[in-house]
């Protein structure tokens, strides 16, 4: 027999209405419950004062300056390379096979898990280049982490921006150089920006490929080839070896709060963005 | 001799050229320095010990010097298909609503708000894991509550941002005449959605799949904190399970020689693995771009 169209229609509805409510609800709980729990051990206390006995009391600075230090270190080295990596597939190429296979190795990068780079990192930069484990090591492992991000909406932002710009520079006599870096790449600046902080969201919530080649030291880093622990290692540790629960929770909103704010700037950046390009 | 201006320029023209050329070799120097690494350190200990013995023994004593890595293969690929079977059809279903059903003010608050929560580090997932969903599943459905259960629904979950943003993005990239015409035919928005609209959009719809697939079976954290950990070929959901990545992951800090390399072994079959299933991925997100 056959069911209605007007029934089918109904069923459809109601059955993917809930799927995206559920969907909704589950998100929104991870966030709230997190949020709830950590907010009894949140305060100003807890995020200047070092932790004590292992994280089991006290709190959290030392990883705040760790979760601070090592995306910023992956941003200067990544961020130049992704930007010209992008200028020079969108202003000074055609679609070649080079190009193709930038853009193949591209794709590549960003699909692998962590744990690869983080064995990468341990292998390339802590043994064999003999850094450590340090926050240059670190630093590294998570810059060639981010670099396909960076590239992929830096090439995005600059191929929104209209041809014409470039026409009317390259009219006036400027060359391609001096084209892109007065016309294109300022008009492009807040789609960068945006993949800027996406890549350091992404960083600050990086657990596999930091505790491999960053290690896990609780001391006040004072050079670059100090280890160091990040916020999200620390809550890691803590969690994992039951050191205690409540700073876990403390640090997971604290972390929370970091990444989705970082996050939502991103988005505000590249809303704005979007609606100045239309 | 001073040079003429003009011949100055282009001469720092060719030279801003030649850098910017180098570093686009950024991306495939990366790659190519990781999969050298790796199976560098990975490929000798594989043909040592046995490509058969290593991947399909169920052995893994490395005391003993045993690396079988079978059961830690079939706990990935059953994670992996659970975390599908959970967030492929929800992901799916909610894409779905938010570009057919839904209207367009609600779908440009609730994407942006799913793909923000991606942003949620794995480990704060692992985390809730623990704490809510094994207990739950220790009290009702028996065995140690850590286990392949609690790592599909865990991965399920995590996979669904991926999912929809993209299914999301290949239903709108499809043109708004077929829906017309479709209507106009006397269709409702279902018919028109299941026989027309999902049917222009599957490659895009496969491909967020593969790709929701690559990251759970790449999850490594996560994935620790909840699936129990034992080395066993899993008969039950309830099973403990330890996935291929965890195995890296778990012993990594303390593992030394053949160990150590048997680790990296490892992580060559997980590498392979993924960049199969990313270029089938890829293949198909260029089908839809280029296809039409």
């Amino acid at each position: 027999m056959r069911i209605l169209p007007k029934y089918t229609q109904r069923g459809a509805v109601v059955i993917l209405m809930a799927a995206t409510l559920f969907i909704l609800l589950v998100l929104a709980f991870i966030v709230i419950f997190i949020l709830m729990k950590g907010f009894s051990v949140l305060s100003l206390n807890f995020l200047i004062s070092s932790p004590e006995d292992m994280g089991r009391s006290g709190g959290i600075f030392p990883t705040l300056i760790g979760s601070a230090i090592l995306p910023i270190l992956a941003i200067v080295i990544a961020g130049p390379l992704g930007v010209l990596t992008s200028v020079y597939l969108c202003e000074y190429t055609r679609e070649t096979r080079i190009t193709k296979i930038i853009r193949f190795a591209t794709d590549c990068l960003s699909g692998i898990p962590s744990i690869i780079f983080g064995l990468f990192g341990f292998i390339f930069f802590v043994e064999t280049l003999g850094f450590g484990w340090s926050i240059l090591s670190g630093g590294l492992t998570l810059a060639v982490m981010v670099l396909p991000t960076i590239i992929r909406t830096s090439e995005e932002a600059l191929r929104a921006v209209p041809q014409s710009y470039r026409e009317v520079s390259f009219s006036l006599g400027a060359s391609r150089w001096h084209t892109v870096k007065k016309v294109v790449l300022p008009n492009a600046l807040p789609g960068i920006v945006t993949g800027i902080m996406l890549s350091i969201g992404r960083s600050i919530s990086e657990t596999a490929a930091v505790i491999f080649t960053a290690g896990s030291s609780l001391r006040l880093p004072t050079s670059l080839f100090d280890s160091t622990r990040t916020m999200a290692v620390h809550f890691y540790i803590l969690a994992r070896e039951g050191i205690s629960n409540e700073n876990a929770y403390g640090t997971a909103a604290v972390l929370i709060i970091a990444v989705l704010s970082i996050n939502l700037i991103a988005y505000w950046t590249m809303n704005r963005f979007i609606a100045k390009r239309s | 001799m001073k040079k003429p201006g003009f011949l100055k320029k282009i001469s720092g023209e060719k030279g801003v050229e030649k850098i910017l050329m180098i570093t686009a070799f950024s991306a495939i120097s990366a790659i190519l320095l990781i999969a050298l690494f790796i199976l560098n350190e990975g490929l000798p200990f594989i043909f040592k010990y046995g490509i058969k013995e290593f991947l399909f023994s169920s052995e893994w004593q490395p005391s003993k010097g045993q690396f079988g890595i079978f059961p830690m293969i079939m706990s990935s690929l059953w994670v992996t298909f659970g975390a599908m079977i959970i967030g492929a059809p929800l992901g799916v279903a909610g894409a779905i609503f938010l570009t057919e059903f839904a209207p367009v003010s609600v779908m440009r608050i609730i994407k942006p708000t799913i793909e923000l929560l991606a942003a949620i580090p794995s480990v704060v997932f692992g985390f809730i894991g623990v704490m809510v969903l094994a207990p739950l599943i220790r009290n009702y459905l028996g065995g140690p509550g850590l286990s392949l259960l609690a790592a599909c629904f865990i991965l399920g979950i995590m996979i669904l941002p991926t999912v929809i943003s993209i299914s999301v993005d290949s239903i709108l990239a499809v043109p708004k005449s077929y829906r017309e015409g479709s209507l106009a035919l006397g269709a409702t928005t279902w018919q028109t959605t299941h026989m027309v609209t999902l049917k222009a959009a599957r490659s895009g719809i496969v491909a967020s799949i593969i790709l929701g697939l690559g990251r759970a079976i790449g999850e490594t954290m996560a994935v620790i904190m909840v699936a129990g950990n034992a080395v066993n070929v899993p008969h039950s959901p309830l099973d403990s399970v330890r996935t291929l990545t965890a195995n890296i992951a778990l012993e990594m800090s303390y593992a030394t020689g053949l160990h150590r390399q048997a680790l990296f072994a490892t992580g060559v079959v997980l590498f392979v693995i993924i960049i199969i299933l990313n270029s089938i991925a890829s293949t198909a997100i260029r089908k839809r771009k280029y296809g039409k």
